[in-house]
């Protein structure tokens, strides 16, 4: 196990080395920041010396070793736009993804596992004909239009739900239920399939002639062996909850990382998307990383 | 023939993969026919008729099936000529992202060392970064949004699947005896991933480009929708849907309906592509 972490986390640097050059020469090929720092009516000498002043008339090599250098330091650059530290930026915004993204997360999980496990315990009825219907319907769903049509519906029509913005429980339904939507359905399948594939197996038909209770069946011998694969999903999904929100915060107008970036972008406000894209880029790592770690915990099969 | 009869004779056995190809089949003879089944052109607009609501609401009428948007353009036709893009852009970034991610999979599972460890780093590298994320940055970073662009950027984004597939199923492969056997008689290594590793690897690869294409096209949607994709007068759902969500609280069938072309699209191809997988199979014998 101390091996495998070991052998993980020096994977880590290659990956992150990568994904850092990645977004640097995206940013590089964006051109020259400096037009947009000073004022119009600033001259060429103004223009050249800040372009000294932050290193961008050095060759593009060296540009990237000074950017990974402050990186390490915890320097991600200033964002023009808000004149702040866009590290500091970043982390200010990560609070709101992460309350999103947990809220819709944690809904996503209790519905999906109550969902697959009854469709699977009632294969075949019209009932988990009806759950597997929703869950290929909700994998169909563009998020943007899932995040419309709950406007159109809430908060146009029935008028009981905020638009956009944020700060009050009720600003978080709809974006949260939008992630919902595409999450639990996503996770609804897969615990179906695996509840009936465990349902199958030995100790499920000697529980059963012991004559144990259905639900204890279920959720004390079946449910737990179902537990790996849903710690692969979540794992999937807190990227895409993170970072891929992007969409949805940005309909909602719901301040987290995704619309911080999407505003970068639009602005080009570079060193804040190079500081957002990395944040997240970092915590998707960590997820795949932990969720690893979790199967040997959970199940004692794995070793590595 | 005998093949095409086998074909449906197994398709018609699964009611969703009916379902799937009778709607993937609907939206290419849209594609293929909207300048003859589209009663407008998609770009012309009628001053005089915007909003219109569509057929069975008060103010509408046949003329206008699906009603008009905020420029009087016909939905319907618009519609129509939508699906030529979202195909031709799925169909293209499917074809270009497996292309590149079979030949990386491929390489970095027959030659493994160090070539294989940079692709899997540079894999885990983009996948680290949620694609819709990327494919925005870089949009806009190169300012430029023709169908080849998006293409290429969508085809840069989603090659990973692929090549981590593709390199699981060329370990296993490269041990067997027959290609050991192809090796010892002085089988050159380009011969060998000819011959005897890409045939075998074709069904997995199938069953990925259908998820990927469904992938390709939420992608286009997406990127549309966000204004950096399809540009006009080029008609896409994502980016019929982007006018319509400032019309929203009057006139809700603007966005509304490319919505629908786009679930119904999606949810067609992975029906046909649940279907592919279990007929390729080779442990489901009984298809």
């Amino acid at each position: 196990m101390g091996r495998y972490l070991g052998k993980r986390l020096l994977q880590m640097i290659p990956v992150l080395l990568i994904l850092t050059f990645i977004i640097f020469s995206l940013v590089y090929v964006a051109g020259d920041p400096v037009a947009l720092m000073l004022p119009p009516e600033a001259g060429e000498a103004a223009k050249a010396s800040l372009r000294q002043a932050l290193g961008l008339d050095k060759p593009f090599y060296v540009q990237f070793l000074i950017y990974i250098t402050n990186l390490l330091r915890g320097d991600f650059g200033r964002s023009y736009e808000y004149n702040q530290d866009a590290l500091s930026l970043v982390l200010e915004r990560l609070p709101y993804s992460v309350e999103l993204a947990v809220t819709a997360l944690f809904v996503s999980i209790v519905l999906g596992v109550c969902l697959g496990i009854a469709s699977a315990h009632f294969k075949d009825t019209p009932f988990d004909l009806l759950v597997s219907g929703f869950s290929a319907l909700g994998q169909a769903l563009p998020s943007f239009w899932i995040a419309i049509m709950l406007i159109l519906i809430f908060a146009v029509k029935w008028k009981i739900l905020p638009v956009s913005g944020s700060g009050t429980w009720k600003n978080l339904v709809l974006p949260a239920a939008t992630l919902t939507i595409l999450t639990s359905a996503k996770i609804v399948p897969l615990i179906r399939s695996n509840m009936i594939d465990v349902m199958h197996q030995d100790y499920i038909r000697t529980a059963k002639s012991k004559g144990l209770k259905s639900s204890t069946i279920i959720f004390k011998h079946a449910f737990k062996n179902t537990l790996v694969p849903v710690v692969t999903i979540i794992a999937m999904q807190i990227p895409t909850l993170i970072g891929g929100a992007l969409i949805t915060e940005t309909i909602f107008a719901w301040p987290g990382l995704g619309m911080l970036i999407y505003r970068g972008v639009a602005n080009l406000d570079m060193t804040v998307v190079q500081a957002g894209v990395i944040t997240v880029a970092l915590i998707t790592i960590l997820a795949n990383l932990i969720s690893d770690i979790t199967y040997c915990l959970i199940d004692p099969n794995i070793k590595y | 023939m005998k093949e095409t009869k086998r074909f449906f004779k197994l398709l018609f056995r699964s009611s969703t993969g009916t379902a799937g190809f009778i709607i993937v089949l609907f939206i290419c003879l849209s594609a293929v026919f909207a300048k003859w089944l589209a009663p407008f052109d998609p770009a012309a607009m009628d001053l005089m008729n915007m909003t219109k609501p569509p057929f069975w609401m008060d103010g509408g009428d046949l003329h206008n099936l699906l009603g008009t948007d905020n420029l009087g353009r016909d939905i319907f036709s618009r519609m129509l000529y939508g699906a030529q893009i979202s195909l031709v852009v799925g169909i293209l970034a499917t074809l270009a992202s497996g292309v590149i991610g079979m030949a990386l999979g491929v390489v970095s599972g027959y030659f493994g060392g160090v070539v294989d460890h940079l692709i899997m780093r540079i894999a885990d590298a983009v996948y680290a970064i949620p694609g819709i994320l990327l494919a925005l940055v870089t949009l806009m970073v190169i300012r430029s949004s023709g169908i080849t662009t998006l293409v290429i950027v969508i085809a840069a984004i989603s090659w990973v699947p692929y090549a981590r597939l593709l390199r699981a199923e060329v370990l296993q492969l490269k041990n067997k005896e027959f290609v050991k056997a192809s090796r010892t008689i002085g089988a050159s290594d380009g011969y060998i991933i000819l011959e005897h590793i890409l045939p075998n690897v074709w069904p997995s690869f199938i069953v990925v480009s259908t998820m990927s294409m469904a992938g390709s096209i939420i992608t286009e949607a997406s990127l549309s929708f966000l204004g950096v994709g399809i540009q006009p007068p080029l008609v896409s759902w994502g980016g019929m849907l982007s006018d319509g969500r400032v019309l929203l609280a009057t006139h809700w069938w603007v966005a509304t309906f490319p919505g629908i072309m786009i679930t119904a699209a999606i949810l067609g191809i992975t029906f046909l592509g649940n279907w592919l997988r279990d007929v390729l199979d080779p442990h489901n014998k009984g298809l």
